[in-house]
């Protein structure tokens, strides 16, 4: 017989206890001042010019922002898809891949922006 | 999970195309689908920023997608996207304190996402088209 406490140390089926909610809710509070940020950058930029662009990024305010929004949102999205997959795909199999899929796809949008601007503000 | 006990005859709980559709239920849908649009919108901002970091010519051809009628649609749709999942993510938030969980907070929620998402994006574009002088 499985005590309370024993079924608790078990942590759910996950055996990550809530982690991935906790997680999801502190990115979730992170991305309300970034997203905000994003948005208002993409509308002052509309039609904006190569040197305009480079020299906004290059910013080192713009540049912190930019990055902690994509890590924030990156680990966001991870998390995200993978509750609507394990919803939706039922095939143990199919739900496996699309989640490792999903993972490759946050981790790669994350990689490709974090070099983009580590590489402008640096200038080079 | 074992096998033995899945495969048995179980009754299943009605599913989503047994009720009647409501807006709560529908804000629960499009805060997924939201949420998903803006991991692809996601695609967008690195394919411009890798853009601006590889050189003007690579730049050249995103700002031409981006200033046109299909790019700036998607756009538009991104940052949609994005406002209504953080509106609706706030409404989230408000929940996990045990707070607005009654049905008339649930329905204000849902309107204040939809008209409050629909109202900032299309007063932001306003003020993007105004700054570049298109009025």
């Amino acid at each position: 017989m499985a005590t309370p406490l024993a079924r608790v140390r078990g942590l759910g089926s996950a055996h990550k206890g809530t982690e991935n909610f906790w997680r999801q809710r502190l990115t979730a509070i992170v991305n309300i001042p970034l997203t905000i940020f994003l948005v208002l950058a993409i509308v002052t930029h509309l039609g904006a010019s190569y040197h305009e662009m480079r020299s906004f990024i290059a910013n080192p305010a713009v540049a912190i922002a930019l990055l902690a929004l994509i890590l924030s949102a990156a680990l966001h999205m991870r998390i995200g898809l993978k509750e609507i997959i394990e919803d939706y795909v039922h095939g143990e199999g199919a739900k496996i891949a699309a989640i490792v899929l999903a993972t490759i796809y946050a981790a790669g949008i994350a990689l490709a922006s974090i070099y983009a601007i580590v590489k402008i503000s640096l200038g080079s | 999970m074992s096998h033995g006990r899945s495969q048995a005859e179980r009754p299943l709980s009605p599913h989503l195309q047994i009720y009647r559709p409501m807006l709560t239920m529908m804000m629960s849908i499009a805060h997924r689908i939201s949420g998903a649009a803006n991991a692809v919108g996601f695609l967008l901002l690195t394919w411009w920023l890798v853009a601006i970091a590889s050189g003007p010519e690579a730049y050249a051809t995103v700002s031409q997608f981006f200033g046109s009628i299909a790019g700036r649609t998607l756009l538009f749709l991104f940052s949609w996207a994005l406002i209504h999942h953080m509106l609706g993510g706030i409404r989230h938030l408000i929940w996990d304190t045990g707070y607005g969980l009654d049905k008339t907070s649930i329905e204000v929620f849902a309107w204040a996402t939809i008209i409050g998402s629909i109202a900032l994006t299309v007063l932001l574009w306003f003020a993007g088209y105004w700054l570049m002088g298109a009025f």
